[in-house]
């Protein structure tokens, strides 16, 4: 399903002309591959991928210099439903379910940038299968959903699109331990099955247990990039994230063996975050 | 009683050609935020095309180019003025509508000048008579038609992707386009199906016991807006038809 790489080049955003949220970034997400982006809040995550989709516009944002292509054709300039139809979807953060439709018809909805309609069926058979709940609340109004219920709907709703990339902003945003770790397991399934992922998490242990390559993005650029594996052993990332002296992470007591793979080995840096 | 139930289904069929209008107008509020003021505009013109081409054309026809007309000029609008300023205040496009209205409203009002035409309607000025009960073929008509007209609109609304495509863009304009939906396409489909709906309530607004078109006829559209505003306030399915 892959279709080439998505490479961001030199990427600068700006809202309003005066807010600028990138400066000169470039990421490759190589096709089949899980790519993390890390970052505090403010440090330009939405805004990269809002640059990918085609949506800066409804912000009054939009990109200076640089620009995005998939497998060497330009998405910059392009509008959010063409985007769509080159394979490149995203979740956008805060799940943003159609609260008013029910569950079938966000998936109805999710389906109509589908390149071609042939394949919708098997699309909407995949979405049940990794997410048997949705079934099961098919006709209820996607508001009264959960949480985690919303995120898997929006997740969902994506993968009726067949992307051959998904952009996923924060999915754990806000969900127990529990139901990220299932989230993640999820992701990591999609992959599998061949859609690529541009993920993007404050929740480091997760991020870098899914993840092949992690970027970290700091006020707006590129602080530092490399193998997930590398980012979790070494200090880097802890140093930012956490600040030198900050004391160890606490960690859930008697969570169960599903948190622990939300939080990650004891080594890696747990990410102290707010909700709500 | 018989002149009771006369009243009421005089009262309905009136109300379902008000519901056409504020069908059209709710519409284009939901999916573009925009209040649109050349409402009563589009009407007209769909009216007077309609009464301009009926004698060469037939009613028929005369009708179908009247709607047409009227979508045309309801996407012309949309494209033309609307199109651009796609970011900007809905505020300030609602007082661009007025704007629109009042160039529409002038110059079709010119033209009609003082006269009164009949849209060349095949009921004319017949009643019927069912066990006392005597009431106008005009208002049966209008009945069935805005009936049938908002049925397949709440049907389809609800039911197809077209349906689908506008709600989530009426709920999440940023996330409906995120899912592929073309919100030019949605807007410009909006106005183009308000305009239509206009133009069919501009027939009912315009024949027996209305002696015809004439330029006060978009007065009468206007009585609409309390139910489109007020309707508007939910979304339209599964609610008031009126909605
Ligand atoms: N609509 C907007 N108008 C103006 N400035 C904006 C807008 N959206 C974001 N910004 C600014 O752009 C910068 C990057 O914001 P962005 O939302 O991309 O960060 P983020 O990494 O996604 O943060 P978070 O983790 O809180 O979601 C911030 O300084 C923010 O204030
Ligand atoms: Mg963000």
């Amino acid at each position: 399903m892959a279709s080439g790489n998505l490479e961001v080049r030199d990427l600068s955003v700006s809202y309003g002309r005066a807010v600028r949220a990138l400066r000169g970034v470039s990421l490759d997400v190589p096709a089949g591959s899980v790519t993390a982006v890390l970052g505090a809040n403010g440090a330009g995550k939405t805004s990269l991928l809002r640059a990918i989709s085609g949506t800066l516009p409804f912000h009054r944002g939009g990109v200076d210099a640089g620009g995005v292509r998939l497998g060497g054709r330009a998405l910059t300039g392009l509008r959010p439903a063409a985007v769509v139809r080159t394979g490149v979807v995203q979740v956008p953060e805060g799940r943003r379910v159609f609260g008013r439709l029910t569950v079938e018809e966000n998936l109805k909805a999710g389906a109509l940038g589908a390149r071609g309609r042939a394949g919708t069926a098997e699309a909407r058979a995949r979405v049940l299968d990794l997410f048997p709940v949705l079934a099961e609340r098919a006709r209820q109004r996607a508001g009264l959903l959960s949480g985690g219920e919303q995120q898997m709907l929006a997740i969902g709703r994506a993968l009726m699109a067949r992307p051959s990339v998904l952009l996923l902003d924060e999915p754990t945003l806000g969900l127990a331990p529990l139901v990220a770790a299932r989230i993640g397991a999820t992701v990591a399934e999609i992959n599998r099955q061949g859609t690529s992922v541009l993920l993007v998490e404050q929740n480091a242990a997760l991020a870098l247990e899914l993840a092949s390559t992690a970027y970290v993005l700091e006020v707006g650029e590129v602080a530092a990039r490399g193998a997930s594996a590398d980012l979790a052993a070494g200090d880097e990332l802890r140093r930012r994230y956490l600040g030198a002296a900050a004391p160890p992470t606490e960690r859930g007591e008697d969570t169960g063996d599903a948190a622990d793979a939300a939080a990650g080995r004891g080594d890696r840096p747990t990410l102290a975050r707010w909700t709500g | 009683m018989s002149t009771f139930v006369e009243l009421v289904v005089n009262g309905v069929s009136m109300g379902s050609v008000y519901a056409l209008i504020a069908l059209g107008f709710v519409i284009i509020f939901k999916a573009t935020e925009v209040v649109n003021f050349a409402h009563a505009s589009l009407l007209l013109a769909g009216g007077y095309v309609t009464a301009v081409l009926h004698d060469d054309l037939g009613f028929l026809l005369a009708l179908g180019a009247g709607i047409a007309a009227a979508a045309g000029a309801g996407a012309l609008v949309e494209v033309l003025v609307l199109r651009r300023a796609r970011v900007e205040n809905h505020a300030v496009l609602a007082i661009v509508t007025i704007g629109v209205d009042i160039v529409l409203t002038t110059e079709l009002t010119r033209r009609i000048g003082t006269e009164v035409l009949s849209l060349g309607d095949p009921w004319r000025d017949r009643i019927v008579t069912v066990a006392g009960v005597s009431v106008a073929e005009t208002r049966i008509a209008a009945l069935v038609t805005a009936t049938v007209l908002i049925t397949a609109f709440l049907l389809a609304f609800r039911h197809t992707s077209w349906g689908v495509a506008m709600r989530a863009a009426a709920e999440d304009g940023e996330t409906a386009a995120l899912m592929g939906v073309r919100l030019t396409r949605v807007s410009l489909g909006a106005w183009a199906l308000a305009g239509a709906l206009a133009a069919v309530a501009a027939l009912f607004l315009t024949v027996f016991p209305t002696p015809g078109l004439d330029r006060g006829t978009s007065f009468a559209a206007m009585k609409a807006f309390p139910a489109a505003i007020l309707g508007g306030s939910t979304p339209p399915p599964a609610r008031s038809p009126a909605a």
